[in-house]
């Protein structure tokens, strides 16, 4: 999908702006992932828009690019994105938590264009295998990513999926690390501390690219040149920054997940907008 | 037919047959050479396996996955509970060396909780043979159907000669109005003994090989309990979500009771050891199944006597 001379990224930064504000309107009346997701915007964005060979009218043939979202709380950054993709009635982000539709916290296949459930940590790299084993079996040439969050990696499955996909050669996936270096409470070097992270994967057996993850430039050059090399694993970091696009709630733990009033809510939008440079006071934030 | 022959011709007559092991080949040593890239060693992996079978059953694909049952149910239980259960892939589970099958293994290696954790998965169906001809004339159908599906493995041969199986039916062996022994997996040819010596006490013996635990057969249970005074659940299992606790629930939900005696291991692990051992050890030889179950009716004549024993 990637043409070497577009290098206007100009639309991409107006989607995620809009992805980033309907993540906004969906941290309230019971509250989402804010903080988790909105790091992994850009990449999910970028992926949707410039990568993939994924779009409404091929979300059923086999013949397509897969997508396997482990890090589950990243889910408000997608359904926003296939909102603005047009897999996902804009109007059904309001649904959120509601009983009347799938739209929750965790992914789910009733949503179009989840290509399976997740929120338990670590499942997905194994199953981003199998169906990288399945293409090579048939002959496909179609891509799997696979994006983690760098608190997933504290899950041994996700290295002992890493161990299985070097043994099987899997050049045609790809495991892109949300790396906003936070855990859901607290800073990831503080906890279960990762770096060097891509020294980690490249151990693994796996070829490595550390990149910004809020760079189009970056993730257009790195995910462009995909498979950087034959025959192995491929990983790439993205260097990313929890709650990026509001600074109120930018690199903080508690902001993980958040539940905000509706003037709080309003507040944020002025903010993301950069009309206003607010500090959130709220004590409403849930912690889960 | 041995295991192996027929795994081998049921993948070849149906390229969507994926043969997967988390290292464990014993039964499928010949496919790798046969399968080529349709047999896929995941080394000793047993969640990372469940994974990636999901991820090939999302292509359409139908994985045969193997490994030992204590590992495949309990070391990878969410992954197939997770991956396999809620989206509701048919991945078929051939799970090796269950229950006394473990023999001299010790604790570790000993699946007597897996008919248990298995059946509480939705869409996940639960399958013991009671040996080799009766696994080879239930797994056609158990691969030929959408359902994800758990089948304790077990390639002992006797001279039983098996009626065709039909998923959710038990094989009524014998009708008995003293005693009907209902049972699975190995433990059938101790049955089978078992059944044999209480008849040459005079006793009407009825035997039922349960096959298929989950679907169940409720009124193969429903029948045995109300024509026999006495009925016996016989499993290598904890006496906790087994067999017992199926029939339990059956005549619960029919509002219907009888004298049930269970010969399972409560709150207990087995004594490792070979398995004749091990069965004699733990009283599960046909004939101390059958002198427990003539102990049984003496007791139960006796009403100071309320429970049967069943631990050491």
């Amino acid at each position: 999908m990637i043409t070497v001379e577009n290098n206007n990224y100009q639309e991409l930064t107006d989607t995620a702006l809009k992805v980033r504000e309907h993540i906004i309107r969906m941290s309230t009346d019971g509250g989402c992932f804010t903080g988790a997701s909105l790091s992994a915007v850009d990449l999910i964005v970028y992926l949707y828009n410039r990568f993939l060979n994924i779009n409404k009218d091929n979300l059923n043939n086999p013949e397509r690019d897969y997508l396997f979202l482990s890090k589950g709380h990243d889910v408000p950054a997608l359904y926003g994105t296939f909102a603005e993709l047009g897999l996902l009635e804009k109007e059904r982000l309001k649904n959120h938590l509601l009983l009347n539709d799938h739209i929750y916290w965790h992914p789910n296949t009733k949503i179009p264009g989840i290509e399976f459930h997740s929120g338990s940590l670590g499942h997905l790299p194994s199953v981003a295998i199998g169906v990288a084993m399945d293409l090579k079996i048939s002959g496909s040439t179609n891509k799997v990513i696979c994006i983690l969050g760098d608190g997933e990696l504290n899950e041994g499955t996700c290295w002992e999926a890493m161990l299985v996909a070097n043994a099987y050669k899997l050049d045609n996936l790809l495991f892109v690390v949300d790396r906003n270096h936070f855990q859901a409470n607290m800073r990831t070097e503080d906890l279960i501390p990762l770096e060097p992270l891509a020294d980690k994967f490249e151990a693994f057996g796996a070829a490595v690219k550390r990149i910004d993850g809020h760079s189009f430039a970056e993730l257009d050059q790195a995910f462009g040149a995909f498979p950087f090399q034959a025959g192995k694993l491929n990983v790439i970091i993205a260097d990313t920054v929890r709650g990026k696009g509001l600074p109120s709630i930018q690199e903080r733990a508690d902001r993980w997940f958040c539940n905000f009033n509706a003037d709080e809510i309003e507040q944020l939008l002025l903010e993301l907008h950069g009309q206003h440079n607010t500090t959130l006071t709220s004590e409403t934030l849930v912690v889960r | 037919m041995s295991y192996e022959e027929l795994l081998t011709q049921t993948a070849l007559a149906n390229e969507q047959v994926i043969v997967m092991t988390a290292e464990n080949r014993a039964l499928v040593r010949n496919l790798p050479g046969i399968l080529g890239k349709r047999f896929i060693d995941t080394g000793i992996t047993e969640q990372t396996m469940i994974g990636a079978a999901a991820g090939l059953a999302l292509r359409g694909r139908t994985p045969v996955v193997h490994a030992l049952a204590a590992f495949l149910t309990m070391r990878a239980f969410e992954f197939v509970r997770t991956d396999v259960g809620i989206a509701n892939l048919p991945v078929k589970l051939s799970s090796f060396i269950p229950g006394f099958l473990s023999d001299g293994n010790g604790p570790t290696h000993q699946a007597i909780e897996d008919i248990s954790i298995m059946r509480g998965i939705p869409n996940v169906t639960v399958f013991a043979p009671a040996d080799e001809d009766d696994l080879v004339k239930m797994l056609p159908q158990i691969w030929e159907s959408k359902s994800p599906a758990y089948t304790r493995i077990n390639t002992r041969k006797t001279t039983y000669i098996h009626e065709p199986f039909t998923p959710g039916k038990a094989e009524v062996i014998s009708e008995g109005s003293d005693v009907t022994i209902l049972t699975y997996g190995l433990l059938f040819e101790q049955a089978l003994i078992a059944v044999e010596m209480l008849k040459s006490e005079g006793l009407s013996v009825g035997l039922i090989n349960m096959r298929s635990l989950k679907p169940v057969d409720e009124q193969a249970i429903l029948k045995a309990s109300a024509q026999s005074k006495l009925v016996v659940t016989l499993e290598d299992h904890f006496l906790t979500g087994g067999l017992y606790t199926i029939v339990a629930e059956v005549l619960l939900k029919h509002r219907t009771t009888a004298n049930v005696l269970p010969m399972a291991l409560n709150e207990k692990w087995f004594r490792p050891a070979l398995l004749p051992s091990v069965l004699e050890h733990e009283g599960f030889t046909g004939k101390q199944i059958a002198e427990k179950i003539l102990g049984y009716q003496t007791a139960h004549n006796q009403p100071q006597i309320l429970t049967p024993e069943f631990s050491e």
